[in-house]
């Protein structure tokens, strides 16, 4: 099956991307939904400002879900969904629009991510506490199993695990832990007979990633399959083979995509592709490749269509897919499996020896072996350890006509009046909704939830009724409060500290001592975005160079990260952002600084920001703007302390003031 | 004298909590010869504020046990100031104060204000900053927590600042047991169990405080700390927490032990200061602690500042002439 991941702006103008991709061949649809939709804010919320049709679609209600799928007979589509803490109720809607095409729920086919142990981990997008969540993604199971057979409930995403830094190992073990925590959590239920239990393991599927070392990447994916069997066997009793079955897609790797050459990056996800399907036993069933562009900001329909082709050409052009497995007999691979396949277990064991993986995100367990093996990496690429082609090596070369004429010239960008419209279509439409009928739709999905019924079935009945989203989860939130995942940075000293690392230490004493008191910077992130790996490193960075480091967290609205500032008495505020909501939440917080007195303090920013929006918030007064390209973090302190030291009126005393010295 | 800075200390005004709270960590001379100033400023008027200290071992849910509080506090329209103590790296100096991603109940509201402050050179202990930093939020905010990390030393040290000391137990850490072995059971004013939701393990950690304490056994003071089964998760027993907490207060004014308190502390304070600054053989040459001890009985119109600049001038005299 082929798809990309998409969508944007508004249910109109996604659903029309979507007849493109399936005219053009596209043979499913895999929906992106933006951040206040994932996060169960409406998009009239405080914290959605900025981000509404920004990473995706947003769906507040049931006329967006009709919206999205108008003309798209459902029984024929496959239907991807990302969505994990709202879940439930986007397969509602999705349900009662099904209803209203005329189409049997029990017809639908599809997948729900809805693995939230990896939202603790990595992607950020939780609302409720993992206990509360994995019984939400339970009540999914536990319904469709046998309500809609054609549908995959769960997902387990061990792609943002790599995403957010895994070994290999560590993809293997935390993704299987997640799967477990699930399985047990529907296997313990009273509702769900045993006998269900093999259906239920047989409908649980992967999502994979696939990083350049496709070699070993190789090797990982037939490392799962044996595993996932060996556990279906052993754990939950099974033996029809066509249920043991390890069944994933794949996305390939974002990480190790670069914003410098970014022509290579086609090239990287022609071979990382080749990971997951050289091996015909352990092949991936559906692939989606992002788009060469990625790390410079959203595609353009012509940017994935690219992707599709690369996908077409190697089932199509290539001799793939007529042989069996050819690496039966190998030597090499079998025992590199094998090693993965023994480490993982050894892994998983621990996680299931502290309770699980509920209690291993509780315990910080998890996210702090993967903040760990980020921070190496980014330290091999520091180092050159790690080669990246145009980004540490080979970065001089003729420039791209891909890219020429400007950055914005090969991105997408959202129209900022998306969300004003979104805005005006929300409000038409709870003013033309029957206030009783949600009211008491809302009444009786908190009364189910809350005496431990399933959410699903009054759940339908809220997306009928006309609930929205942000109405839906405000209700659960009342039952389940709210959480805050630990961050996983742990505070240990490193090794010996690089001549770099010292220097800007001794650099960070001298300012230090200067201002009076230690440097002290302020790392969070505006909105809703929660993809924290990038500021969390920056934190780890900062307190390596020896500045005081308050980590703010995730999803702050810029008056909270004003008044951050103000009562931590901070000398900088790095602000770090990847939904490309930037240019509102940025200039927000500057307001906010200057209505408070704190005009002067410096503000850095980082993250996935086009050039020609990158010179727009530096002409509004942010010093310096990072991007992906910039990956040599010790560089970045340097600049930091300087933009301090500037900010206080102290000198350059490290001498690299040539743009003022040249005054004659 | 009064400042304009105390003045609008008094009038509550956060951007002035920030201000004095960056003054008194300045290091450089000019600076600090301000922050004595305010201090002596503060500490003469002496805040009505009830200072609380929340200690326990990483992970027992300090910070979430705090932010339940603070919201209870607001719910009882009381303002609330924190200082929450972290480790700084031996290594770099630097430090990460995490304590805002847990302390998120008051993240836009003004009637809150969370200061994260590292320990610097002091190892699991407190700054010379922390204590000025509680002086500070005391002047301006109706309850003050320090929050610090650790058994041990710091105990000690946080009960000087407070009026109250909150132990919070981990159910079945273990936790407890250390420390009553580490002899400090006596120290706190208040035991919380936290994670109630947890249940038997958590009831059986009440059991074992309340045994170690030595059941209804009243302190020297007449004071019995109870030992109180709370969710910062659920948000139950909180409300107890907080009752309690005024309830010790009470006990202090009416026992007129609450100045006292404080004195004690800032008299062992003093004596850190003078030690930090000439070493023993420095407080050894004016006669030791007896002498701080004495010098600070008899002039209790004194400021802190004001002591420590008398008392560090008798002891440069006395180490100038041997």
């Amino acid at each position: 099956m082929i798809r990309t991941y998409s969508g944007h702006s508004s249910a109109e103008q996604s659903n029309e991307l979507y007849r493109t991709n399936l005219a053009k061949g596209q043979t499913g649809l895999s929906v992106a939904f933006d951040l206040p939709t994932q996060t169960g804010y409406d998009s009239d919320h405080p914290l959605a400002r900025g981000e509404v049709g920004k990473v995706g679609v947003p769906v507040c209600h049931i006329e967006d879900m009709s919206a999205l799928f108008r003309e798209i007979p459902l029984d024929k589509m496959n239907t991807s969904m990302t969505i994990n803490a709202t879940s439930n109720w986007m397969l509602a809607l999705l349900i009662a629009v099904a209803e209203r095409q005329g189409v049997s729920p029990s017809a639908l086919k599809g997948t729900t991510q809805n693995d939230i142990i990896k939202e603790y981990l990595s992607r950020g997008t939780y609302v409720f506490p993992p206990e509360a969540s994995v019984r939400m993604t339970a009540d999914m199971i536990a319904h469709t199993v046998d309500e809609i057979p054609g549908w995959n409930p769960v997902n387990v995403c061990s792609y943002h695990l790599q995403e957010a830094g895994a070994t290999p190992v560590q993809e293997i073990a935390y993704s299987m832990a997640t799967a477990l925590a699930l399985l047990d959590a529907v296997a313990s239920r009273d509702d769900v007979s045993d006998e269900v239990i093999p259906r239920v393991f047989g409908r649980i599927s992967f999502f994979l990633n696939a990083s350049i070392r496709f070699v070993e990447e190789t090797c990982k994916c037939r490392a799962m399959t044996k595993m996932w069997e060996e556990i279906g066997r052993e754990r939950y009793g099974i033996t029809d083979p066509k249920l043991l079955r390890f069944r994933y897609g794949v996305q390939v790797n974002s990480l190790g995509l670069t914003e410098a050459q970014p022509e290579n990056n086609a090239i990287r996800i022609a071979l990382e592709a080749l990971g997951v399907t050289l091996s015909k036993n352990a092949r991936a069933r559906a692939m989606q490749l992002p788009a060469w562009n990625e790390a410079l900001g959203l595609p353009r329909p012509w940017d994935q269509q690219w992707s599709l082709r690369i996908q077409q050409i190697l089932a199509y052009e290539t001799d793939l897919l007529e042989y069996p497995d050819i690496f039966e007999g190998s030597v090499v691979v079998e025992q590199r499996t094998n090693e993965l396949i023994e480490q993982s277990r050894e892994e998983m064991q621990k996680v299931l020896d502290m309770g699980g993986a509920v209690a291993a995100v509780e315990n910080a367990y998890m996210k702090q072996r993967l903040v760990e093996s980020q921070s190496q990496r980014l330290q091999n690429i520091e180092t050159g350890d790690q080669t990246l082609v145009g980004v540490n090596a080979f970065t001089e070369g003729e420039e791209s006509p891909l890219t020429a004429g400007g950055s914005l010239a090969s991105i997408l960008s959202v129209d900022e009046s998306a969300e004003r419209e979104q805005i005006e279509r929300l409000e038409a439409f709870r003013s033309q909704r029957s206030q009783s009928d949600v009211s008491s739709a809302l009444q009786n999905l908190h009364d189910v939830v809350n005496a431990g019924g399933n959410a699903v079935p009054p759940s339908i009945r809220a997306a009928k009724a006309g609930a929205t989203t942000g109405e839906w989860t405000d209700t659960l939130r009342k039952i389940f409060g709210e959480y805050r995942a630990p961050t996983g940075i742990v505070v240990r000293e490193g090794g010996e500290a690089s001549e770099m690392t010292s220097s800007v230490r001794k650099r960070v004493d001298e300012v230090s001592q200067t201002l009076g008191r230690r440097v002290k910077l302020l790392v969070g992130k505006p909105g809703l975005d929660g993809h924290s790996n990038g500021a969390e490193q920056i934190a780890v960075k900062a307190r390596d160079v020896g500045m005081e480091v308050v980590y703010d967290g995730i999803r702050l609205t810029p008056a909270e990260l004003v008044k951050s500032a103000r009562d931590e008495g901070v000398h900088a505020i790095g602000l770090s952002i990847l939904s490309g909501s930037h240019s509102v939440l940025v200039i927000d917080v500057l307001d906010g600084l200057r209505e408070a007195g704190l005009g002067d303090l410096p503000v850095i920013v980082g993250g996935i920001i086009p050039e020609d929006d990158a010179l727009k918030l530096k002409a509004a007064g942010v010093r310096h703007v990072y991007t992906p390209r910039d990956f040599d973090f010790t560089r970045i302190m340097g600049e930091i302390v300087e933009t301090v030291a500037e900010a206080a009126g102290l000198d350059n005393e490290a001498g690299g003031g040539a743009a003022t010295s040249n005054a004659d | 004298m009064p400042t304009e800075l105390g003045a609008r200390l008094r009038a509550r005004d956060p951007a002035a909590v920030a201000q004095a709270l960056n003054l008194i960590e300045d290091a450089r001379p000019a600076k600090r010869e301000a922050a004595s100033a305010l201090l002596a400023e503060l500490e003469a008027r002496g805040g009505e504020a009830l200072r609380v200290g929340v200690t326990g071992a990483p992970g027992a849910g300090k910070s979430t046990l705090i932010d339940a509080l603070v919201r209870e506090l607001r719910a009882r329209k009381k303002t609330v100031g924190i200082v929450a103590v972290d480790p700084s790296s031996q290594k770099s100096g630097g430090a990460l104060l995490g304590d805002r991603l847990r302390l998120r109940s008051g993240a836009a509201d003004d009637g809150v204000f969370l200061r994260s402050m590292a320990a610097r050179d002091r190892l699991g202990g407190l700054s010379a900053a922390t204590r000025a930093g509680v002086e500070v939020l005391a002047s301006a905010f109706d309850v003050v927590f320090v929050e610090t990390v650790g058994v041990g030393q710091s105990e000690a040290e946080v009960m000087h600042l407070v009026h109250s000391l909150v132990f919070v137990a981990q159910p079945g850490a273990g936790d407890s047991i250390q420390f009553m072995k580490a002899g400090l059971i006596e120290v706190p004013d208040v035991f919380v169990v936290n994670k109630s939701d947890l249940g038997a393990m958590a009831e059986r950690t009440c059991s074992e405080l309340q045994g170690g304490l030595g059941l209804n056994d009243a302190g020297a003071d007449g004071w019995t700390p109870p030992v109180l089964l709370a969710s910062a998760r659920d948000a139950k027993g909180i409300d107890a927490v907080v009752d309690a907490l005024y309830a010790h207060r009470h006990h202090l004014a009416e026992t007129g032990t609450l100045r006292a308190r404080l004195d004690r502390g800032r008299l062992a304070w003093l004596v850190t200061a003078l030690r930090e600054r000439y070493g023993s053989y420095g407080v050894e040459a004016i006669g030791g602690v007896e002498a701080v001890e004495a010098h600070f009985a008899t002039n209790r119109a004194q400021t802190f500042p004001e002591i420590l600049s008398v008392l560090s001038n008798e002891i440069e005299a006395a180490l100038g002439t041997t």
